[in-house]
């Protein structure tokens, strides 16, 4: 049997690991879009403050972008080391995104950064603009990978268990490529992607005008910033990523867990906007509720019902039972006996043969599993609802904390008051946080979300670890944390000294710092 | 030739092959540049002369880890399981070595203090010697094969220790792969820098390469003699699904040079590598550098190969169970993942390949402490 404390550390680094990650990304994601729009005003207006503010703000991305390519190889090399079964049970399936990413996505993006810093001189206007754009296009063409990956965890189609190597094997990329998780996952992450980018330019920029300093170099990247970040936040919300929850029995159960919906109410059903939810009595109490609110987002009608935890805590008993009976003929089939009874047999009851796998936390004979087993791997099915239904309300709640910010920065800048909201300006620099604090949820919800499998109904995630020890976990995880914070630290420190610095950093004599011999 | 599942198979060791060759290449000169920076860099500026050699291009070359890595996770599942599970402690050691170089190019030069920019010019030797050692170190212990095994739900258990992998030979490959590294990343300093930095390179490149010639002779005569080398008995049908419990292996000293005695025109590889050695050597004090990085690629070529080729079908040997050693033939993915691949490589790496030598000529010329000094805030 596999040690619970190895599975647990595995999930925990994985989780620290991922969550440190997700810092930087979305930056990247957003500010290369900002730059390539920044860069796109200076090769068309030829304004010199332009550039400035493409290589200011791009010292800041360099800044970001750094850790996220140091943080991003532990990732890419961590399914092997920490998920070793995982990566041999569907390595056909998962690994295929991200090794193309590295050939299409990651190839180009680091390859054109090297030219966006150095090329300056080397190269004509248009060429450097260019090299911004694919640099941006290369990164969220990263993340498109990525989410299919991703998404196929979620919602894993297009894939079929072959028992004669014991793994999970492609039979449509089309299905994997195309999959509705991944393509409303990939738009609800780079867009909140583009708000972590337009949030952080806007406080700023807005700390410089609050100083009063550099106003024309502020006040533009405001601007920009303002406009952009009232696109992607409205992106985020509007097209959001709840419709992904209709796909995919997982993405139901997850759907159900993070509003606690424990039964199966008369369509449509109301949203709960705060309460405290309890999974042993399945209630949640002090509950506020918005009538219709939840059967409108949820399945976006008023007809379909949003299937509730007890209910689908009985369905999943069923395949349980069948996964047990698909386990048992699994076995059979490894022990040589091939016959087209046997094979047909399997093939009908081998989509529940993950629900069969869940009884292996409990025991390693899983035909004879006890009653007690089956009852306590059922309810292993569903996540715990409370630190779901939290981190999906802060971070929905973050979102539209920051459709007001961008969107009165968007009608100020617009109507060129900027000056005039000093608030506005506080506020958009108190708000730098929020991004991150909502991509941080939304990891969660959507990870945490997924639990007890790793792939969806079809790898529990107890069985995905690699069989190493506890104390090597510990003695990773503690080299981890280690080496991560003493990064932070000292990104931080880079960030805020380069962040108050301003466009003076850039030396070029037209700044603050450098009129009144600062100390630039 | 059809791109039946066979075919296949193959086509993807040579493709795992040319990415990892590929990485050895590319960032391979960046860690030799690492390893050498504390000693050809005696100045604040000589050394950002060297981290300015490598600084905007280094990110492009180490995709080429990050490739090689997804795509021995997408072909060969199983050898991504089995490898990275099994070295765990290896891979983290490099993992966090490399963790070094990002910070350390971007953030060392944004402060001046000096024992900041010594702080990260130590973290950078580290984070070029120790991948450029451990690599090797790992290739070594896969010639003698490491220590794991499966249960029929083909979960793998490896038994071995991370000490276990510093064995003599183990110690021998990363001594190999590291002199050779050093040449690498020397010669393309030398192209790259004028003066006293190049001078500092040519005996950089002289030393490293006779060493590498000595102990990549040493390496080859201990396989022929004293390696247990693994041989494949009987096996079922090369096109089958791919399960690895399904044949046997036996071991024996020396069965590492069947492929060569069969086929005799392989020691042109290994051969190939020793001259091409020799000439990178010359080149560098004849002052062609160009030509040397020619010939030093060659090298690294011909000893990536060389070990490739001795192993064949074996990707990853198990000393302690043979017969669950894994092979190209029965760790590999499904055909239509493998077909999938093999398109989406053949498409896009020379994409990959054109760009990135745009890239290279549009940042040609020389780095030298002048420009630094011009530059010296946009500068690494």
């Amino acid at each position: 049997m596999i040690s619970e404390e190895v599975v647990d550390l595995s999930r925990l680094q994985f989780a620290i690991t991922a969550l440190y990650h997700f810092l930087f990304v979305p930056l990247t994601l957003g500010l290369s879009f900002i730059l390539a729009i920044m860069e796109s005003s200076y090769v068309m207006t030829g304004k010199q403050i332009y550039k400035d503010m493409t290589r200011f703000w791009g010292k800041l991305f360099g800044i970001n972008f750094a850790l996220g390519v140091t943080t991003g190889l532990t990732l890419e090399f961590q399914f092997g080391t920490n998920w070793a079964y995982y990566s041999h049970y569907v390595g056909d399936i998962f690994g295929v995104p991200l090794a193309i990413e590295g050939l299409v996505a990651f190839f180009l993006e680091s390859t054109l950064i090297g030219l966006f810093f150095f090329g300056w001189d080397r190269l004509t206007r248009v060429q450097h603009l260019v090299c911004t754009w694919l640099l941006a296009l290369a990164s969220n063409l990263s993340a498109l990978m990525i989410l299919i990956a991703n998404g196929w965890m979620q919602n894993p189609i297009g894939a079929e268990f072959n028992y004669e190597t014991m793994r999970m094997e492609v039979s449509s990329f089309a299905e994997v490529i195309f999959n509705p998780v991944a393509q409303v996952k990939f738009v609800h992450t780079v867009a909140a992607g583009y708000c972590t980018g337009a949030m952080f330019v806007l406080g700023i920029s807005a700390y410089y005008l609050l100083n009063r300093r550099d106003q024309a170099f502020a006040i533009r990247s405001f601007a920009i910033a303002a406009a952009f970040g009232f696109a992607g936040v409205m992106s985020v919300i509007v097209l959001g990523d709840e419709s992904g929850y209709t796909a995919g029995e997982v993405q139901k159960v997850k759907l159900a867990a993070i509003e606690a919906e424990w039964e199966t109410v008369e369509p449509p059903a109301a949203f709960t906007i705060f309460g405290l939810p309890d999974q042993e009595k399945m209630v949640t109490e002090h509950a506020i509720k918005v009538p219709w609110l939840l059967g409108l987002i949820g399945t976006r009608s008023i007809e379909h019902p949003i299937v509730g935890i007890k209910d689908i805590l009985e369905a999943n008993e069923q395949r349980i039972r069948d996964g047990m009976v698909a386990y048992g003929l699994l076995q059979k089939l490894k022990s040589g006996q091939q016959d087209d009874k046997t094979k047909a047999q399997f093939e009908h009851y081998k989509k529940d043969l993950g629900y069969g796998l869940l009884l292996k936390k409990y025991t390693d004979n899983v035909v004879d599993a006890t009653e007690e087993q089956i009852h306590l791997a059922k309810k292993s099915t569903v996540p715990k609802v409370a630190p779901l239904f939290w981190a999906f309300r802060i971070m929905v709640a973050s979102g539209f904390a920051m459709l007001l910010i961008f969107g009165i920065a968007f009608y100020a800048s617009s109507t060129q008051k900027v000056m005039q909201y000093r608030w506005l300006l506080w506020a958009a620099l108190y708000a730098i946080p929020l991004p991150w604090i909502a991509c941080e949820m939304g990891w969660i919800v959507a990870e945490y979300g997924r639990q007890p499998w790793s792939i969806a109904e079809i790898l529990p995630t107890h069985l995905s670890v690699s069989t190493r020890t506890s104390g090597d976990l510990y003695l990773s995880l503690a080299g981890f944390i280690g080496f991560y914070t003493l990064l932070f630290i000292v990104e931080m420190f880079l960030m805020f000294k380069y962040a108050r610095l301003g466009p003076s950093a850039l030396h070029t004599g037209r700044y603050y710092f450098e009129k009144i011999g600062g100390s630039a | 030739m059809t791109l039946d599942y066979e075919t296949l198979k193959v086509i993807w060791w040579l493709f795992i092959g040319i990415l990892f060759i590929g990485f050895a290449i590319m960032d391979g000169f960046d860690l030799g540049i690492g390893t050498l920076l504390p000693f050809i860099g005696k100045t604040d500026e000589e050394r950002r002369v060297l981290l300015n050699v490598v600084g905007p291009t280094w990110e492009g070359n180490q995709v080429w880890f990050v490739t090689a890595g997804g795509a021995l996770f997408a072909a060969w599942p199983q050898v991504y399981a089995t490898a990275f599970s099994g070295f765990y402690f290896a891979l983290l050691l490099i993992l966090f070595a490399l963790f070094f170089r990002p910070v350390g190019f971007d953030y060392r030069s944004k402060l001046p203090d000096p024992r900041w920019r010594n702080a990260w010019d130590w973290g950078l030797f580290i984070g070029g010697m120790v991948p450029a050692l451990v690599f090797g170190i790992a290739f070594g212990n896969l010639l003698q094969g490491v220590p794991f095994h499966f249960d029929t739900d083909l979960r793998s258990y490896y038994t071995g220790s991370f000490w276990g992998l510093l064995n003599p030979f183990g110690i021998l490959a990363g001594l190999v792969s590291l002199s050779m590294l050093i040449m690498q990343g020397g010669i393309y300093l030398q192209l790259k820098t004028e003066g006293v930095i190049a001078e500092r390179c040519k005996k950089a490149i002289f030393w490293s390469g006779l060493i590498f010639l000595v102990l990549f002779l040493l390496a080859g005569l201990w396989v022929a003699y004293g390696v247990d080398g693994y041989r494949i008995v009987s096996m079922g049908k090369l096109d089958a699904a791919p399960n690895p419990l399904g044949k046997i292996v036996q071991t024996e000293t020396g069965a590492w040079m069947d492929n060569y005695n069969y086929f005799g025109w392989l020691f042109m590889v290994p051969i190939m590598a020793i001259v091409m050695t020799l000439f990178t050597i010359l080149l560098s004090r004849l002052d062609k550098p160009g030509l040397g990085f020619i010939t030093s690629s060659l090298t690294v070529t011909g000893v990536i190969l060389t070990a490739g080729l001795s192993m064949y079908p074996f990707i990853l040997p198990s000393s302690s169970a043979p017969n669950s050693s894994l092979t190209i033939w029965d760790s590999s993915s499904s055909y239509m993942t493998l077909k999938a691949l093999f398109w989406s490589t053949v498409v896009f790496l020379p994409i990959v390949i054109m760009y990135t030598s745009w890239v290279y000529r549009v940042l040609r010329g020389k780095v030298t402490v002048k420009k630094i000094r011009e530059n010296t805030h946009t500068a690494y």
